[in-house]
């Protein structure tokens, strides 16, 4: 079942394309990885589905719903949870906070005047942060964390809301090699198992072809290639403007690794 | 006047040794004094207040030294100063920290008219006796009086009517205003104006400036009023405002061929910093200070620049004044009681070294007057001539309009 | 309005606008490097033209020529460099680690200092300078004068500007300058000596306001309101151009000087509020002002300056509280009168502190026209019962924060689309409205004077009974406003100040939600004015004035952003201290600044932000010795 459906989309900063006729799709239960050079349009392309960025021209249709240029919170509002390059959380608050101003947000109540914040949903909350493995950390300030454990309670907020696709970018950005393969195992499995469409970048190659459905290679807003990880990592051009001799030895080894 | 030893010693120990030094010597004051509590402006509104303290003070140690209060038994007089902060808010904490910690008799002071005006509603509030001693606003003795407020300067309307009293003969019709863009500024305004036109057949406004006081962007108000080609230039700007005016219109001729009418710019305050740019022949409200002759006036200037190595400033004169108007209330009222001290002041006369000064009943305003004269430059300095005294008396509110405006 | 008029009337806007662009020029260049909001820039002003009238006559005496006079000026100029360098080296170094309020706080109080030691040292007596020798005359421009000097001055715009411009782009201090402006972290990460470049920068911008200043000699004299008078208008232009941006702060200068000219010959009353309603248009239509940049830096994972850890009381800290609120509410048993009537006072006023801790520490809203909302409840409130309804205090009352929360309401629709710097601008701009209103709509508002005659009803009329009755009204108020931001309310607006982006994207709504922080706030703070307003009998525009707007902020920082109750606190310390300060000397605004440079300095993190650490100080041998 086709969740999203990206068409034509093109962004312009200045003179320069950051996105030019940018078009794919993503099923239900798909993880769909964006790879590209810095630069190529990656953060762009996320922050248009995300709604942090209105398109220039073009369409995204969520669940047969546009959300074309809509507000963040209205694309939330449709089913769409996500992470950021640059770790996005509430600082002056607890791990378990983080999770339950998500919650509270799903369940509308941001604007109850009276009620103890810190004892709505902290249940489900807790729960969430579980299934990330950050529940031992709940009461901890979330800017106390390793970087690499913050991404993971960017993961809870986002599944908070129960969401239909989620937007992870660079997930597993500066977090230990150990710990990377383990999100995003945990991530695929939620996907499969909630059927979650996942739209991701990556610059971990292993994070990529390990665990991609199927794979993207953007390089100046534009598109050069997509398909399985195995056509992808074949492909000529690819390899000649992005992986290069090295990546391609990476990528190969990440699919071996997944495969076996 | 003559100086005797102790008298030089109290002014050496100051004024919080002053009743210490005076007890126990004949003829001087004794028993507890009576505290009056004067708030002012003495941070912000330094150039005014200072020289109104120290004649105040000065006018206080006289009295003491020469047997304080009669009818009072000999008791002292003793000013409690405070500052009144500038702000109606904080002048009316201030009223009420003298009132109940200092158990002053009754209240004196204030510069700003929104601090008279809010601490005159704190008095009448309150029911205790305030002498507004400095503020011009009109409202003050006309639609937001009181029984417990009296004041004692002459107000906008008094100083303005003074003005066109002594402009109107020359029959000059088109009139530019320039005023700083607040009450008083307004009223002085808008009082020219009601005057003139009763006074000056065919008289007209042809130009109005009202920048924003402490800030007047002097070359283009200049421009805008030689704009309207004005035959007569009423001022009412005063201060670093009128300094900043009188040089940009001195460099473009403004002033040239007009009749200048201009409110307080003849009082020392404002008249020393113009130095020798004064303009010369305008027709002003002031105090030419150095040239009043009688006896008692020159006594007080003799004593105060003795004292204080300075000159006197209109604020000199006023502090003065009102210590003496203050000595002839607690004379008159033999007590210290506030229905007693209102009694008292209302129809007060009062011989100050100004001249004699009554309290009017009707409004409580006093028929203190001023100096109504020409500017002129004596060297590099400014001083007044062709002036007069004029007694505020012949200028007061006309009592049907007092009668509307107290009515509510 | 014939031709040569209007040239002329440009030429007099040219001259102001050149006078007000040198000033501002070093306001903006040192915002852009130090990122400090700098108070003290009219102080440097002011300073520049009492040095220049001090200086310039004896070099006059000298050698009577135009050199001499420019010497001066340029003398004095340099002379309020190095005291810029002092106050950089004495005190802003001292406070570049502790949040960027603290430091404005720091630059208040040395406004307070200075116009109490220029005061000390110049008398209060204006002091006119001299006039320019060879440029006393006017010259004849299309048939009329126009003074020589002002043609002078008209050039001097551009001349600073040229300069400016070769210093930037040709010295590496100027490099610096534009690097730092652009990305502060980035140069720090260069390896440069940042202590350096900020001190040169403060040379650089006291100079600049010390020229400014000095230049003004011939036109004005040197005066103790200078500074006041200057600094809001400084702060207009580079708002307008663009913070940090020297072409935009000549551009908002030539609009700004213009605008004046012009302005008067059509509204002659304008003159109050003319600049500020241009920021204030500028500022919707461009939220950056005209050449300004969005600042880089908002991409970044920052602690925000505010309340960071919610604790709740522990139960030493609860019985501490009670504690305190059972020996406020003892006050007209135990104390005198006037203790009562003070501490009346410091409760209202901790209700409007705490509806602006609301706004800045919980909402990240820095906000400098606060008073604009105690304002308006105080004029509601007064104009109810004392105006032709004569309402009872009780409908006053009710009337005050609903008033507030509606003019709150309306400012803050535009309000919360600006950030930062920007958005305490705005805030500014329309607290300066409000303010004109009310000093303005005479027939109405009783213009400056105010209205008097704004009592309690008969009931609430002793000292004693107000009290309790502003102790229940401005408690209840707080423990609300408390409870309030422990509830998702407070949580969703301490969200939004974290992380906006973050908040979106879990189904915020940012704008919104602070719009509606920005309202129940200013409902709060016109509670408080109401209760004010009868507290004093009388309502007038310095209610709504600038120098409340600060004092609140001073509450808040004195008494510790961080903290939920620290303003409270702020609110005692700081009333109370003006207080006892006000009786002893004429010179308490020296003795304030003082006490509020010393609380900076000892106390970067506020009052309750010292207790805190002193807890976890306390705590943290404990700790220790239980891990041993």
């Amino acid at each position: 079942m086709t969740l999203l459906v990206v068409d034509r989309l093109n962004k312009r900063f200045g003179g320069v394309f950051a996105a030019r006729d940018v078009s794919f799709t993503l099923a239900a239960g798909e993880m769909l990885a964006i790879i590209g050079p810095n630069g190529a349009g990656k953060s762009t392309t996320f922050n248009m589905v995300g709604g942090q960025l209105k398109p220039d021209s073009g369409s995204i249709t969520l669940d047969g719903q546009a959300i074309t240029g809509r507000p963040a919170r209205a694309v939330w509002r449709c089913g769409v949870g996500r992470t950021f390059q640059v770790a996005q959380t509430f600082v002056s608050m607890s791990v378990a906070e983080n999770v339950q101003m998500a919650l509270v947000s799903r369940h509308g109540e941001s604007r109850r005047l009276f009620a103890d914040t810190r004892r709505l949903h902290r249940e489900a909350a807790l729960a969430l942060l579980a299934e990330v493995g950050m529940r031992a950390e709940a009461d901890r300030p979330v800017s106390e964390l390793a970087y690499g454990d913050v991404k993971r309670v960017e993961l809870a907020v986002a599944l908070a809301s129960q969401p239909k696709l989620l937007l992870m970018d660079e997930p597993t950005a500066g977090m230990a090699p150990r710990e990377r393969g383990g999100l995003m195992t945990l991530t695929a499995r939620l996907a499969r198992e909630r059927g979650i469409g996942v739209l991701y970048t990556e610059h971990d190659m292993e994070a990529v072809f390990g665990h991609a459905d199927r794979v993207m290679v953007l390089v100046r807003g534009e598109i050069i290639a997509a398909g399985s990880p195995d056509h992808v990592r074949g492909d000529a051009r690819v390899r000649q403007v992005y992986l290069g001799e090295a990546g391609t030895a990476a990528a190969l080894k990440a699919r071996r690794k997944a495969v076996a | 006047m003559p100086v005797s030893l102790p008298s030089r010693r109290t002014v050496v120990a100051g004024l919080a040794a002053a009743p210490l030094a005076l007890s126990g010597t004949a003829g001087r004051a004794q028993g507890a004094p009576i505290r009056i509590g004067e708030l002012n402006s003495y941070g912000r509104m330094a150039a005014f207040a200072g020289p109104y303290r120290n004649a105040m003070m000065l006018a206080q140690d006289e009295i003491n030294q020469a047997g304080g209060i009669k009818a009072l038994g000999g008791r002292p007089l003793e000013i409690i100063f405070r500052d009144d902060g500038s702000t109606p808010g904080d002048a009316v904490r201030v009223a009420e920290e003298l009132l109940t910690r200092e158990n002053v008799v009754f209240l004196c002071g204030t510069f700003l008219s929104n601090v008279g005006l809010a601490v005159a509603d704190f008095a009448n509030q309150r029911k205790v006796l305030f002498l507004a001693t400095e503020p011009l606003t009109d409202a003050l003795t006309m639609g937001s009086g009181n029984r417990y407020t009296f004041r004692v300067r002459p107000n906008t309307y008094m100083q303005t009517k003074m003005l066109v009293e002594a402009v109107k003969a020359r029959g000059v019709k088109r009139w530019a205003i320039v005023a700083p863009n607040y009450e008083y500024g307004q009223s002085a305004a808008a009082n020219f104006k009601r005057l003139m036109a009763a006074a000056v057949p065919g008289f007209e406004v042809v130009g109005e400036q009202f920048p924003a006081l402490g800030k007047v962007d002097a070359g283009a108000t200049v421009g805008a009023l030689a704009q309207a080609k004005p035959d007569g230039l009423f001022n009412v700007l005063f201060g670093a405002d009128l300094t900043a005016f009188v040089r940009e219109g001195n460099t473009r001729g403004l002033f040239e061929k007009r009749t200048v009418a201009s409110l307080l710019t003849g009082e020392p305050e404002y008249m020393i910093p113009l130095g020798d740019e004064t303009p010369e022949g305008w027709v002003t409200t002031g105090y030419p200070w150095e040239q009043i002759e009688a006896p008692r006036h020159k006594a007080f200037v003799a004593a105060y620049r003795a004292r204080f190595k300075d000159t006197p400033r209109l604020g000199s004169l006023l502090g003065y004044v009102v210590v003496q108007m203050i000595r002839d209330l607690l004379e008159t009222a033999k007590s210290t009681d506030t229905e007693a001290l209102i009694a008292a002041l209302e129809g007060l006369q009062s011989d100050t070294i100004a001249g004699p000064v009554t309290m009017r009943a009707l409004d409580h305003q006093s028929t203190l007057g001023a100096w109504v004269g020409e500017t002129a430059l004596d060297g590099r300095k400014g001083t007044m001539v062709k002036y007069t005294y004029e007694d505020g008396a012949k200028y007061l509110h006309p009592e049907a309009e007092v009668k509307a405006a107290r009515r509510g | 309005m014939d031709l040569s008029f209007l040239v002329l009337q440009s030429l007099s806007g040219f001259a102001s606008a050149s006078s007000l662009f040198v000033i501002a020029s070093g306001l903006t260049l040192v915002f852009g490097v130090t990122r400090i909001v700098n108070f003290a820039h009219g102080s440097f002003y002011m300073l520049g033209a009492y040095l220049a009238v001090t200086i310039v006559p004896r070099l006059l005496d000298l050698s009577y020529s135009p050199w001499t006079f420019f010497l001066g000026v340029l003398l004095a100029a340099l002379l309020v460099g190095l005291i810029g360098v002092a106050v950089e080296m004495l005190l802003l170094r001292r406070i570049y680690r502790v949040p960027e309020l603290f430091q404005l706080l720091a630059t208040f109080g040395v406004v307070l200092i200075v116009e109490d030691v220029v005061l000390k040292i110049w008398g209060p007596v204006d002091i006119a300078g001299p006039r320019a020798p060879s440029l006393r005359h006017g010259v004849e421009i299309l048939g009329q004068r126009f003074p020589a000097y002002e043609l002078v001055l008209i050039g001097v715009g551009p001349l600073v500007l040229a300069l400016l411009w070769l210093v930037m782009h040709r010295t590496r201090f100027g490099v610096l300058i534009r690097a730092a402006t652009q990305d502060r972290e980035m140069v720090g990460a260069l390896g440069v000596n940042q202590a350096r470049l900020f001190t040169l920068t403060l040379f650089l911008g006291a100079s600049l306001a010390g020229l400014g200043g000095a230049l003004q000699i011939p036109r004005i004299p040197a005066n103790s309101h200078m500074d006041l008078s200057i600094i809001t208008d400084a702060f207009v232009v580079t708002v307008v151009g663009g913070m940090g941006s020297v072409p935009g702060a000549f551009l908002a200068a030539l609009l700004i000087g213009q605008l004046q000219a012009f302005g008067i010959l059509i509204l002659p009353k304008v003159t109050l509020v003319l600049v500020f309603a241009l920021m204030a248009v500028v500022l919707v239509v461009k939220p950056w002002g005209l050449l300004g940049r969005p600042d880089s830096g908002s991409g970044r994972v920052v602690l925000p300056e505010g309340i960071l850890t919610l604790r709740r009381f522990r139960p030493p800290e609860a019985a501490l509280a009670l504690l305190a609120v059972a020996a406020l509410l003892a006050v007209p048993l135990l104390g005198d009168p006037y203790t009562t009537k003070v501490a009346t006072e410091i409760l209202i006023f901790a209700l409007a502190a705490f509806s602006l801790q609301f706004l800045v520490g919980v909402g990240g809203l820095v906000s400098f026209g606060h008073a604009a909302y105690f304002g308006l409840g105080a004029y509601a409130a007064g104009l109810l019962v004392t105006g032709p309804l004569k309402a009872p205090m009780e409908l006053a009352l009710l009337a005050a924060p609903l008033v507030a929360g509606a003019g709150a309401a309306l400012f803050g629709f535009f309000i919360v689309r600006l950030s930062g710097i920007y958005l305490a601008m705005l805030t500014l701009a329309f607290a300066q409205i409000v303010y004109a209103i009310g000093f303005q709509w005479v027939e109405v508002t009783g213009g400056d004077n105010g209205v008097v005659g704004v009592w309690p009803s008969a009931w609430a009329s002793g000292r004693t009974v107000y009290f309790y009755l502003v102790a229940a009204l401005t408690l209840s108020g707080i423990v609300l406003l408390r409870r309030v931001i422990y509830a998702p309310f407070g949580y969703t607006l301490r969200a939004a100040r974290d992380s906006a982006t973050r908040a979106g994207a879990i189904g915020l709504d940012v704008r919104t939600h602070r719009w509606l922080g920005f309202t129940l706030a200013g409902a709060a703070a016109g509670l408080a004015g109401g209760l004010y307003a009868f507290q004093k009998g009388s309502i007038d525009p310095t209610l709504a004035a600038i120098p409340l707007s600060i004092d609140f902020l001073v509450m808040v920082l004195v008494g510790g952003i961080q903290t939920v109750m620290g303003p409270l606190l702020g609110a005692a310390f700081f009333h109370t201290l003006k207080d006892v300060v006000m009786p002893l000397t004429e010179f308490w605004r020296l003795l304030l600044g003082l006490a509020i440079i010393a609380t900076v300095l000892v106390f970067p993190r506020g009052l309750a932000g010292a207790a805190d650490t002193l807890r976890g100080r306390a705590r943290a041998p404990a700790t220790a010795a239980a891990s041993a």
